[in-house]
């Protein structure tokens, strides 16, 4: 068979030609790439649907189970029941306050029938997490007779809770006015104990104080008033609770909303998501402080990072003879690169915040000791250990960028009477800025994502105050910050509740994201726009 | 070594210069008188040091750290180069250099120009503006690039690139221009174009070039010295040294037995 001959000759030559060729590399490489697309695709997919489903007003369903007790709640998830072939649903009941637990299991087999009644209320609160059930009825002292239902006195609640953000406004105000003043004091004092400025200071705060303290019995008393408008609710099983309007953040009827209400409500999940605080220990409401936090801390890092690195590998290419002693120092800068970043938070904990930190409170802010002032966590001590995490990155990228500027244009400047210096700054570092921000853009993507470091050098579960301000310095770098990444770690892994704070771990992980990503992006645009202008042949 | 002894008045002595790169030695005693306003060939074969001594001449060889040299390089002024307080940064704005590859700055045309102007500290917009069209037109490149200044250096083609490259050397006022094989990237008809420009630019600057090529040397040069294994093996008029070459080795070479 002359055909099948030269057929097999023909696979035999192609055979051969897939190993000598190194065919197999091409889909070996094809493969692995394949994989690592596929697993940053799942993670991301998984992340978004999960993260971004959490704020949908989902239907709350009524059921009733064949032995009479009825639920009201999300239907979560349905799944197998451990031992058996039945199927079993996870139902989110709320109601944190009357049940204790706000999810439950329910075999299936054992509902006798669900329902989606129009009237059920959700309510989403200040504590406790979302309340379903029905509304009773409504109580105010100044409600028009014969209104009814939560519109109606919705707006009395909301003037409460203008009301009360106010007195406690103007409290905190006085309260960090005292502080001040308090803090003048004690550095007065501290320089000279005899200052007759000092009785007058007293008297300030005497005086201060006592306003303080109608102030905060005003807002007791205001408190105390707004539990008078209040509404009636009822759960699933007829048990009823009241709650004052001031503690309700939102209502709604998931049952009856349409297509674009339930957007609108998204939208404005969404929206509060990103510009308010969090509340009920960080598994409702906002991240805005978290978000703050890590770009404030990012950039910080930068500010730290990206000098030193630079100059140091400057030195280390440009102007170093070439010898052991650099040799040394190139390899200890890799293995810096490797020392896990919990050492790194140990080492700033010890030289900055101690060492630096203590040293600023002993020299600058005697009079406030043993408070420390520098001299603890805080966003400057937290970015600077990153810095020094990430340095090593800049140093190596930098190093490359500069070996990669061919040495004829280096000596071209030279030739036309350049000193080293000159030709360093107008030629080579623009030259190799683009590489340069490559090893930026690796950074800070490390920075963004670190966590274990932060954890022992200024990061907090919930910070009274931005590290960003409109009083001057307007920047306050000692403070302690929120990050979103231990966020994640504290939501996911500490609260009291970790059902209920799944949503919000994948939201703040989709965020974390988000923010690496828009960083990131940023800086590869100008990355680019560099590589145009300094190897392109047009500006 | 023979002692040239020719007629013309020299912008610099090379006397006795030895060159080490560590330990090897690459170029032996090596005496030359560069001619004013002419210009001279250096030709030889690949590592014969030719490219090494035109590199001693702006001191180029300092940024190769291994180097040690012993010798003298004295300017027309009676100044040695290579005197422990002559500042090798004067010395290149004397004495320019055109590189085998062209090397324009990532700049605009015009920034390649006057980059030696500005590290001098002139920043007067109408100096460099009359120093650029003055240097382009010398390069004769300023027809071609006077309505692009301030485009990409890097969009011109290879010839124009050289001649940029030369523009920029001239814009600082040397003496002395210095090509080393600047024509060894290019096609022929941006060679012709350099030449001209060589000889366009010859009476107005002393040039030293160094080439593979042995007829652009006849063509341009008006000395020629060839070098052999670190030595300077003859050294005269042009016409002389490929005519009537006095030294076997120097007739092998130019009738193409070696080399």
């Amino acid at each position: 068979m002359p055909s099948s001959e030269s057929e097999k000759a023909f696979v035999r030559g192609e055979a051969k030609k897939f190993w000598r060729e190194g065919e197999y590399n091409v889909w070996f490489s094809t493969l692995s790439i394949g994989g690592i697309l596929l697993m940053a695709l799942t993670l991301l997919v998984v992340v978004t649907i999960n993260g971004l489903g959490a704020f949908w007003p989902s239907k709350l369903a009524l059921i009733k189970l064949k032995e009479g007790t009825t639920y009201l709640g999300e239907i979560e998830q349905t799944s197998r029941q451990p031992n058996s072939k039945e199927q079993r649903i996870q139902v989110k009941i709320g109601n944190r306050d009357l049940y204790s637990l706000d999810f439950k299991w329910i075999n299936l087999d054992e509902v006798e029938s669900i329902t989606y009644p129009e009237e059920v209320i959700a309510l989403e609160r200040e504590e406790y997490g979302n309340f379903y059930g029905f509304l009773k009825e409504v109580h105010s002292p100044d409600l028009a007779s014969g209104a009814s239902g939560l519109e109606a006195i919705w707006g009395l609640g909301d003037q409460a809770k203008t009301n009360l953000s106010k007195l406690s406004a103007e409290l905190r105000a006085q309260a960090e006015e005292m502080e001040s003043i308090r803090l003048r004091r004690l550095d007065l004092a501290y320089k000279n104990p005899q200052s007759p400025r000092l009785a007058g200071l007293d008297k300030t705060l005497a005086e201060m104080g006592v306003v303080f303290e109608t102030q905060v019995s005003a807002q007791e008393q205001a408190a105390v008033e707004s539990q008078a408008h209040y509404a009636l609710f009822a759960d699933a099983g007829g048990r009823e609770k009241e709650i004052p309007l001031v503690k309700i953040h939102r209502f709604y009827y998931p049952n009856q909303m349409s297509l674009p209400a339930k957007l609108g409500h998204y939208a404005v999940r969404i929206y509060e998501l990103f510009f308010t605080e969090p509340r009920e220990s960080n598994t409702e409401g906002g991240l805005f402080p978290a978000i703050v936090g890590t770009v404030i801390l990012v950039f910080t890092m930068s500010f730290v990072s990206f000098p030193l690195g630079v100059v140091a590998a400057v030195y280390m290419r440009e102007y170093a003879r070439k010898g052991v002693m650099v040799q040394a120092v190139r390899v200890a800068v890799n293995n810096l690169a490797g020392i896990p970043s919990i050492v790194w938070g140990i080492f700033g904990l010890a030289f900055f915040i101690y060492f630096v930190g203590g040293g600023i409170d002993a020299f600058f802010f005697p009079e406030r000791l043993p408070t420390p002032t520098f001299g603890t966590g805080g966003v400057l001590w937290a970015s600077s250990t990153l810095g020094l995490l990430t340095v090593p990155v800049v140093i190596v990228a930098t190093e490359e960028a500069l070996g990669s500027v061919p040495s004829e244009i280096r000596h071209g400047s030279l030739a036309l009477g350049a000193t080293q210096f000159q030709t360093l700054m107008r030629v080579v570092l623009p030259m190799s800025s683009p590489r340069i921000m490559t090893g930026f853009i690796l950074a800070m993507s490390r920075a963004a994502g670190e966590v274990a470091p932060l954890m022992i050098t200024g990061v907090v579960k919930l910070a009274p105050s931005l590290p960003i301000d409109l009083h001057a310095p307007f920047f306050h770098l000692e403070r302690k910050f929120m990050h979103l990444g231990f966020h994640i770690y504290d939501v996911g892994f500490q609260s009291p509740n970790v059902e209920a704070a799944k949503p919000m771990v994948f939201v703040t992980t989709l965020l974390l994201l988000g923010v690496v990503l828009l960083m990131t992006s940023f800086s590869i645009f100008l990355r680019n726009r560099m590589k145009k202008r300094f190897t392109g042949r047009t500006f | 070594m023979t002692q040239h002894k020719i007629q013309f008045s020299p912008v610099m002595r090379v006397r006795g210069l030895d060159l080490y790169y560590g330990t090897a030695q690459a170029l032996f005693s090596v005496d030359m008188d560069i001619p004013k306003h002419q210009v001279t060939a250096l030709i030889g074969p690949s590592g014969c040091g030719k490219s090494t001594f035109l590199r001693c001449l702006n001191r180029m060889n300092d940024l190769l750290g291994s180097v040690s040299i012993q010798g003298k390089i004295e300017m027309d002024d009676g100044t040695d180069i290579y005197d422990k307080h002559q500042d090798p940064i004067q010395l290149r704005r004397q004495v320019g250099m055109i590189f085998q590859k062209s090397n324009p700055f990532p700049k605009t045309i015009y920034e390649n120009v006057v980059y030696g102007l500005r590290i001098a500290g002139v920043n007067d917009k109408k100096t460099l503006d009359q120093v650029v069209e003055s240097s382009l037109t010398r390069a004769a490149l300023w027809d071609e690039v006077k309505d692009r200044l301030d485009q990409s250096a890097l969009g011109l083609s290879g010839g124009q690139m050289q001649r940029l490259c030369i523009a920029r050397a001239v814009a600082v006022g040397p003496e002395i221009l210095l090509m080393d094989e600047p024509c060894s990237a290019l096609d022929p008809k941006s060679t012709a174009k350099i030449e001209d420009l060589i000889l366009e630019l010859r009476g107005k600057y002393t040039i030293v070039i160094v080439t593979h090529n042995m007829q652009q040397a006849s063509r341009v040069s008006d000395y020629t010295g060839f070098f052999y294994e670190g030595k300077l093996i003859e050294f005269d008029r042009t016409q002389q040294i490929f005519t009537n070459p006095k030294n076997q080795q120097t007739e092998d070479y130019i009738t193409g037995r070696f080399g």
